[in-house]
């Protein structure tokens, strides 16, 4: 695209950081790959995490190191825990479920391979000559990225905690019992259970409240570490 | 105050005591009768007035243009002739009678505040009529008396009999309406104005091109508002309304709305031969067919409905022999002691019990009942019969008498085959009309059997009414016949020899052979036993009259009919009783003609609607019900199906966006 | 380093998640292939911004600002979604999304509000 970017890199000149790139770049599609297609749910929690770490390792060769551990923290140290909760609370069948994919597998696998390859022609047509200089000062120090964040980014970053803030009051509202509102004031939220007769499987309800506590410790705990940022 | 002035406020005080009757009726119920009364009375003092101003001299013309109409220009304008003024001062007479008689007849009726605001209405229109000069404003007040009459003929609306007949006039009318309001357009269009004496003043210069046209238009009108053949049917059943309202329409305004319209325009009409024959013929017919049909009526209220239209039969006929001194000297003469007769007929029937001929010639004693109303219809009966030196003898003698002075080759006015129809038709219907007139008085005061329910006297409201009006019936031919011609046109109202003679003898022999008719099948009346009389008795006489008119038809098998072989009327017409009674059939051939074409195609239309436009209305919603139908099956509920589909047109899309944007 | 490199990879990233998206029959599945897709953006707007900011194009470091709202709605979002998901599961005993079917045609009868209202919340996540 630059002409004064072009011009020293041919297309095909792989230096160690791509060669790097491509290679954690690999395992990170493969591991995407078998989050989405293996049968074990479990499973794809992990490969997810593999996935994200790649990710991470991907951003530290962009040389944006903070958006790295960000990434770290937040994905697989949180939503990965999140989401292995959610498995287990939903009672998710360890070991190999034969029906993990819907009946809608193959017309997926259509609009995706289509989708990619719409997505691939233009991208690789587009940016097939533009060079990324790597050299030099990290382009996402932690002192650059809080620069930025904290000059020019204040007034997002600070509507951004009140959107924190309503999907906490969101998760807590949507984990309380329907019937509560009708029902009189619950001593605590295991109280109101009895009343509901038309719930599936009563067995499994203290297992929910306390998983929606811990819904709500996380989200809180995350809105304090966007806030802590 | 000068005389336009007073001639303005005669139309205006009886609307705006309409208007004060309508707002105050329900509030303030006590001021009703002084509201009804009070107008009609200074109307008829100022009417007298501005008569008395005027005295048949110069005509006093007023107008002025409230505002630009854009062609022809329509103008607030008075022209008060002669004719003008005594035929207010007979209306102002009239309607005045009409509602202190009212305050009687209807005291205990609910509705009476509506119903005295509109005769008040109906009165103030009709004065607007008579004395406009404009003929825009004269048909304002035409339509205005059109919606009147349909509300008072509609007075008691939950009778069937009623409501019909209210529908029937307002349509009847309007049929002629429509026409007539074509004429107008069309003679002022010749004419240049809506002015009367514009019209007239281009008529006597030979200025109109259309008068055969214009005049046939005119007639229609003139004929559905005077009741004349072939549009009279409206008449006969508006006796559904009370009576007070029947005297009101017969006597002075509606009907009399034509004939005074048509004498006010004559010379429009005389400037085409072939109208003025087909008025005559038009008059002819009217006057003996009635005459014929009301010799067979049982319901003594159309007794009497056919006698209005024969009388304005007569009206029509001087005027088709360019008489209008005669046809308004009739107008006024009829209208007093039509209106007697109406109003004595209405405190027989609440009397009798009954508005049957057949019941009362049952019922003895009727006469010691209600003697005044027997004294003075008694009197009202011999000058519709025109016998002198009754009033209706010099009206009618006016009539015959021009008649015969066109048939006997004075035509410079009318044609001479006019003058022959009118001649024959009236002396005929002279017969009739004694005979019919003598089959009436001899049923109802005459009537052998049963004892009258005495219900004591009648309200003297009523009661003085008939007397006042009286005296007109009785001596208001002999004094003007006279005078008149200085307000008319001047030509002489004397009965001439031959015709009195003639029109007297007939009316004898008429009266004479109904007489010996009478004697020979009262015998059979005592073996046939008939009767309907009217539960409520002792209630007000407006209320007898509508149970009474309600049961007529259920007793009896027809309004107008009734199985009685010991009716005279039926000696005398032989085989023709029947058809005459149902009225030549002419509501059947109207049914045939009009009502049942319009129902077969509203039939029509109703098919249309319901198969040819509804399939496409239906098709229009079948397919995209299949259409819906078909699209119904992807909604499976299942979220990924739907993103899926979402999703595949979101690649289709951009892939064909990038194909067009790179041009490949 | 050519910027073709993280594009492709992110466009295939997305694309996974894609499938992921359509094919999986669980709810928690599905989410997973959520962040999946979340990240290919993520990485993408890093690279770009890297580029862009080494050209001196862009100076404000936008590239790396979206990508940590990114981060911190994606957390938001998965909290919302798992809340979800529990009261799903919670009511109808599964978290199969093809087995929540409630908006198919003729299925109007009796659908009780709050479920009906899981049933909306379910298709917006």
């Amino acid at each position: 695209m630059t002409p004064l970017a072009q011009a020293p890199h041919g297309f095909l000149s792989p230096t160690g950081v791509e060669i790097a790139f491509l290679l954690v770049g690999l395992v990170t599609f493969g591991a995407a790959l078998v989050t989405v297609t293996t049968r074990q749910l479990v499973h794809a929690a992990l490969w997810l995490v593999v996935a994200l770490g790649g990710l991470a390792v991907e951003y530290l060769l962009l040389t944006a190191e903070f958006i790295a551990w960000v990434q770290v923290l937040i994905y697989v140290g949180s939503v990965v825990v999140l989401l292995l909760f959610g498995l287990m609370l939903t009672k998710a069948p360890i070991g190999r479920s034969p029906d993990a994919d819907s009946g809608n597998r193959w017309v997926a696998l259509v609009v995706a391979v289509a989708a990619a390859a719409a997505l691939v022609w233009v991208v690789v047509d587009a940016f097939r000559t533009t060079w990324i200089n790597l050299d030099g000062a990290a382009a996402g120090s932690t002192k650059v990225t809080g620069a930025s964040l904290f000059q020019n980014w204040v007034l997002p970053f600070e509507a951004l905690s009140v959107l924190l803030l309503a999907a906490l009051v969101g998760a807590i509202v949507l984990s309380r019992k329907a019937k509560a509102e009708s029902a009189p004031p619950p001593v605590n939220g295991r109280a109101v259970t009895q009343s509901s007769p038309s719930v599936t499987g009563s067995g499994i309800h203290p297992i929910v409240q306390r998983a929606e506590k811990k819904t709500e410790k996380k989200t809180e705990q995350e809105s304090e570490q966007e806030g802590a940022r | 105050m000068t005389t336009t002035t007073l001639a303005v406020l005669v139309p205006l005080l009886p609307f705006l005591g309409a208007a004060a009757g309508l707002l105050l009726g329900r509030t303030a119920p006590g001021f009703v009768r002084p509201l009804a009364v009070l107008p009609a009375l200074a109307a008829l003092a100022l009417a007298c007035t501005v008569a008395a101003d005027q005295g048949g001299g110069q005509a006093v013309d007023a107008h002025t243009e409230l505002t630009s109409t854009g062609s022809v220009p329509i103008e607030l304008a008075l022209h008060i002739d002669g004719f003008a003024a005594l035929v207010a001062v007979l209306v102002a007479f009239v309607a005045t009678c009409v509602q202190i008689y009212s305050t009687g007849y209807l005291r205990d009726d609910p509705r009476y505040p509506s119903y005295a605001a509109l005769v008040s209405l109906f009165t103030s229109a009709m004065l607007l009529v008579v004395y406009s000069g404009d003929l825009i404003v004269l048909l304002v007040g035409w339509e205005v008396m059109g919606i009147c009459s349909y509300f008072l003929v509609g007075h008691y609306w939950e009778t069937p009999e009623a409501r019909a007949a209210s529908v029937k006039a307002f349509l009847v009318t309007k049929l002629g309406d429509v026409p007539f309001l074509i004429g107008l357009f069309a003679l002022a269009t010749d004419a240049g104005s809506f002015r009367i004496t514009t019209v007239l003043a281009t008529v006597a210069n030979g200025g109109l091109h259309h008068p055969t046209l214009i005049g046939l238009l005119l007639l229609c009108g003139v004929a559905g508002k005077s009741a004349q053949f072939p549009l009279h049917t409206w008449l006969p059943d508006a006796m559904a309304g009370p009576t007070p309202v029947s005297a009101l329409i017969h006597a002075a305004t509606m009907v009399a709305a034509g004939v005074y319209f048509v004498a006010r325009l004559l010379p429009v009409f005389e400037a085409s031969a072939a109208v003025m024959v087909v008025l005559a013929v038009m008059g002819a017919v009217t006057m003996v067919g009635s005459a014929l049909a009301a010799l067979a009526q049982d319901d003594i209220k159309r007794v009497l409905a056919y006698s209005t239209i024969g009388q304005l039969g007569y009206m029509t006929g001087a005027l088709a022999v360019g008489d209008r001194g005669a046809a308004v000297f009739h107008l006024l003469s009829h209208g007093a002691f039509k209106a007697l007769l109406f109003l004595a007929a209405g405190v027989i029937i609440h009397a009798a019990g009954t508005n049957s001929l057949a019941v009362m010639s049952r019922t003895s004693g009727l006469r010691d009942r209600v003697p005044d109303a027997y004294w003075t219809m008694t009197v009202a009966l011999l000058a519709l019969a025109a016998i002198p030196p009754f009033s209706g003898f010099f009206s009618k003698e006016s009539v015959l008498g021009a008649a015969e002075h066109v048939a006997t080759g004075h035509t410079e006015h009318a044609p001479g085959s006019a003058g022959w129809i009118v001649l024959v038709a009236g002396l005929a219907t002279a017969l009739l009309t004694a005979a019919y007139a003598t089959r009436l008085w001899l049923l109802t005061f005459r009537g052998r059997g049963a004892e009258a329910p005495d219900h004591g006297r009648q309200p003297r409201s009523m009661t003085v009414v008939l007397w006042v009006l009286a005296v007109p019936s009785l001596a208001f031919g002999g004094f003007a016949y006279r005078s008149l011609p200085d307000w008319f046109d001047g030509r002489t109202l004397t009965p001439t020899l031959t015709t009195s003679v003639l029109g007297t003898g007939l009316a004898l022999v008429g009266g004479l052979v109904t007489y010996g008719a009478w004697q020979r099948t009262r015998a059979l009346a005592a073996r046939t036993p008939l009767g309907a009389v009217a539960a409520h008795s002792e209630a007000d006489a407006g209320l007898v009259e509508a149970e009474v008119i309600a049961a007529h038809k259920p007793v009896f098998g027809d309004v107008a009919y009734a199985p009685d072989p010991a009716d005279p009327g039926r000696l005398l017409l032989g085989p023709l009783y029947r058809h005459a009674a149902e009225g030549f059939h002419l509501d059947a051939v109207y049914d045939a003609l009009f009502v049942r074409p319009v129902l077969a195609a509203a039939t029509l239309v109703q098919f249309l609607d319901r198969e040819v436009v509804d399939t496409y209305v239906r098709g229009a919603g079948a397919l995209p019900r299949l259409l819906g139908a078909a699209v119904r099956r992807t909604q499976t509920g299942n979220v990924q199906t739907y993103v899926s589909a979402l999703l595949a047109g979101t690649v289709v899309l951009a892939v064909a966006v990038l194909l067009v944007a790179t041009g490949v | 380093m050519h910027l073709a490199y993280p594009a492709v990879l992110s466009a295939l990233l997305f694309c996974t998640g894609l499938y992921g998206v359509l094919a999986r029959r669980n709810a928690i599945l599905v989410l997973m292939s959520v962040e999946l897709m979340l990240n290919a953006v993520n990485l993408n707007l890093v690279a770009f911004d890297v580029w862009l900011s080494k050209t001196a194009r862009d100076t404000l470091h936008s590239g790396q600002a979206l990508t940590l709202f990114t981060i911190a709605i994606a957390a938001a979002e998965i909290g919302i979604g798992l809340a979800i998901v529990l009261a799903v599961y919670r009511n109808r005993g599964t978290s199969d999304i093809d087995r929540l079917r409630d908006t198919a045609e003729g299925h109007e009868d009796g659908t009780p509000p709050d479920e009906a209202a899981d049933e909306k919340a379910e298709a917006t996540a």
